[in-house]
């Protein structure tokens, strides 16, 4: 249960990877914890929804790109925006919609992008954000540069037009991208076995991409897998598709009490497959890293929080001056 | 300068900027044709043939062809801006904007602002517009006013092949979204273009006639229509102003309401939907900022609120016409 493959603890050897990787997944965690119980006091204006539970996926892949490649995310972007190395005061301060924040405040949860990082945005429509990342790879085929772009979405987007006309695309155009698919079990409260109309795989090869199936709870094997991935689109080989089996702890947006789920799901979920913990026992059982170092990273993790959050709180909201800039550059 | 078509002064806008900034490229439906076939390279140049002839030049990475996909394409040229490049993509019809509106309505016009203004989103999307083919409802209509109704979208329409040039290239070297608009009509009109690189600024209307009786607004083809009905009341001794707006957003107000000020009277006349649409847009100008000025009631020459029919018959109807444009300034001056 706890074996590491050796494909993946090569990729691992570097432990400063791994303990950033560690890092990184834990700030996830941290940030919607945070938001989970803010918004229930009432502090965060809008629509919130959270990815607590997803991190191994984000991280998994993110840790793989550099700022000039390019992800673009879902309503559900917080994850793959600290994934991809947004700041994380920037977007606390904008989640609490204050003009200090990532967009200044104009753009909120759902609309969370750092495009100096290569994070092109978090997206309010269903898919909407795919098309935009095949854009991202169309000019790295242009200039003929080794860019990647990777499009995260969710097991609803599968069934949204955008997504499968852009998987067409990418294949017809031989575009350097990768389809990551977060398959969380639940478009919003209707099951994705319901909703998925025959099989995913199959439907991602009908495209003639290259697919497969990961396990979005186990970082070792994501890491793994989206390196090998990435790497050969990289190398020209055409877009890849990843189906990946991950799980949300919270409800489809803050205030859903999730009633479509069964009894205990969420709790034997996390009990049995969190992807923190996978990755905890993982890397000690292996002795990549020590409790030390772990616990570590988890108290500077909830003080980089803890300041995020009272930040938020203190700064500055946007005013009547900035509700019609940033319309267009010129006009 | 020499004489050019409207369809020329495009594809030479097209060239012209193409050799001059290596990030545009154009992407769309046929617009090399018959990519992947056995005839052809290049068959078509788009279904008007506008970028016939830039394959050869710029070959296949900068004049992408893509399957029937308007959403994919259209919003990779969207992320294609936002990461950097000057797209340059053809919806073909603006009536296809109904298949990837999400890609033009929350995504490219949207960009910019959602993001507190760390995007810029260079995009321009050439698409024809306008009745007079008999091609029914889903290929005829001009939804510049669907288009001008979205903050973060700029909207231009040429009314001739000088202004479809200068307008082009001014719009890739914009830094904004731009919805160009060609009326399928003018393809074969023929005008004076410079042979030489020049730039129409977006938002300067353009006094195409000049006279103290009536003021009259329009855009596109239509303004070639009031042109003769002016030239033909001229003939009576009726003096008209005809303002070619050349693009909706940015909107040049201050030359309508100028106008309107020294003339009194204003017809606006337009191929677009009537509720909600342009026309009603400049009559509500002119209501709010020029009205101690007006003398009589604004005029709209459009359409009616209908579909946009098949028929001969009917089409002829439906389109603004010099006459009707006529009735409408005759009816404006005696009211």
């Amino acid at each position: 249960m706890i074996a590491i493959t050796e494909g993946a603890r090569a990729t691992l050897l570097n432990k400063e990877i791994l303990l950033e990787a560690f890092r990184r997944m834990r700030t996830i965690r941290e940030f919607e914890d945070r938001i989970h119980i803010n918004s229930a006091k009432g502090e965060v204006p809008g629509f919130i929804h959270l990815s607590a539970g997803q991190e191994a996926s984000a991280v998994g892949i993110c840790m793989h790109l550099t700022h000039e490649d390019h992800i673009a995310s879902t309503h559900r972007g917080h994850g793959h925006s600290i994934a991809k190395g947004c700041d994380v005061t920037a977007m606390m301060d904008e989640i609490y919609a204050k003009r200090t924040g990532l967009c200044a405040g104009k753009g909120g949860s759902m609309h969370m992008a750092d495009l100096s990082k290569g994070m092109i945005g978090a997206n309010g429509i269903v898919g909407g954000g795919v098309p935009l990342t095949a854009g991202a790879a169309l000019k790295a085929r242009i200039l003929g540069t080794d860019r990647v772009a990777v499009a995260f979405f969710g097991d609803g987007a599968l069934n949204e037009g955008a997504t499968l006309e852009t998987m067409n695309l990418a294949k017809v155009l031989n575009l350097p991208m990768i389809f990551a698919m977060e398959d969380n079990g639940y478009g919003e409260a209707t099951p994705s076995s319901w909703a998925i109309g025959g099989e995913v795989l199959k439907r991602a090869e009908g495209f003639g991409l290259s697919a497969c199936a990961l396990d979005g709870h186990d970082f070792f094997q994501m890491h793994e897998a989206a390196g090998r991935i990435i790497k050969d689109v990289r190398d020209g080989k055409g877009p890849a598709f990843m189906h990946i089996s991950t799980y949300r702890y919270y409800g489809h947006f803050e205030g859903d009490a999730a009633t479509y789920r069964s009894e205990g799901e969420a709790e034997k979920m996390q009990k049995e497959k969190d992807c923190l913990m996978i990755f905890r026992n993982k890397a000690l059982a292996a002795d990549l890293a020590t409790e030390k170092e772990l616990d570590e990273i988890e108290q500077q993790v909830a003080r980089l929080l803890d300041d995020a959050v009272e930040h938020a709180r203190q700064a500055p909201a946007p005013g009547a001056a900035d509700l019609a800039t940033d319309v267009y550059v010129s006009y | 300068m020499s004489e050019k078509s409207f369809r020329q002064a495009i594809n030479e806008a097209l060239r012209e900027e193409m050799r001059r900034d290596p990030d545009v490229f154009l992407i769309g439906e046929d617009i090399a044709g018959g990519t992947g076939g056995d005839g052809e390279e290049d068959a078509w140049g788009g279904v008007m043939g506008v970028t016939k002839g830039l394959l050869g030049e710029f070959g296949a990475s900068r004049v992408i062809d893509t399957p029937i996909s308007e959403t994919a394409y259209i919003g990779a040229a969207a992320g294609a801006a936002v990461t950097g490049m000057r797209p340059v993509a053809e919806l073909m019809f603006c009536d296809f904007a109904g298949v990837c509106f999400d890609q033009i309505m929350n995504q490219t016009a949207k960009l910019r602002y959602m993001l507190g203004g760390q995007a810029k989103v260079p995009l321009v999307i050439r698409m024809q517009c306008g009745g007079g083919f008999n091609a029914a409802a889903q290929h005829s209509q001009t939804l510049h006013g669907l288009f001008t109704h979205i903050p973060g979208l700029k909207v231009v329409m040429p009314s001739n092949p000088y202004e479809a040039k200068g307008l082009l290239i001014e719009s890739i070297r914009d830094d904004d979204p731009v919805m160009f608009m060609e009326h399928k009509f003018m393809y074969d009109d023929k005008g004076e273009v410079p042979d030489e690189s020049y730039a129409i600024p977006l938002g300067e209307a353009y006094y195409s006639r000049d006279g103290e009786d009536i003021t009259i607004c329009a855009l596109g083809r239509m303004v070639n229509l009031c042109n003769q009905a002016a030239d033909d009341l001229a003939q009576e001794n009726i003096g008209c102003t005809v303002i070619d707006l050349r693009s909706t957003s940015p909107l040049d107000e201050e030359s309508i309401c100028e106008s309107v000020e020294e003339t009194g009277r204003l017809v606006v006349v337009d191929e677009g939907y009537p509720r909600c649409g342009f026309a009603a847009d400049i009559a509500a100008l002119a209501a709010v900022r020029a009205q101690p000025a007006l003398r009589a009631p604004v005029k709209l020459v459009t359409p009616p609120h209908t579909t946009i029919p098949f028929a001969p018959t009917l089409e002829e109807l439906y389109i603004p016409s010099v006459d009707r444009i006529k009735q409408g300034i005759k009816e404006t001056l005696a009211a």
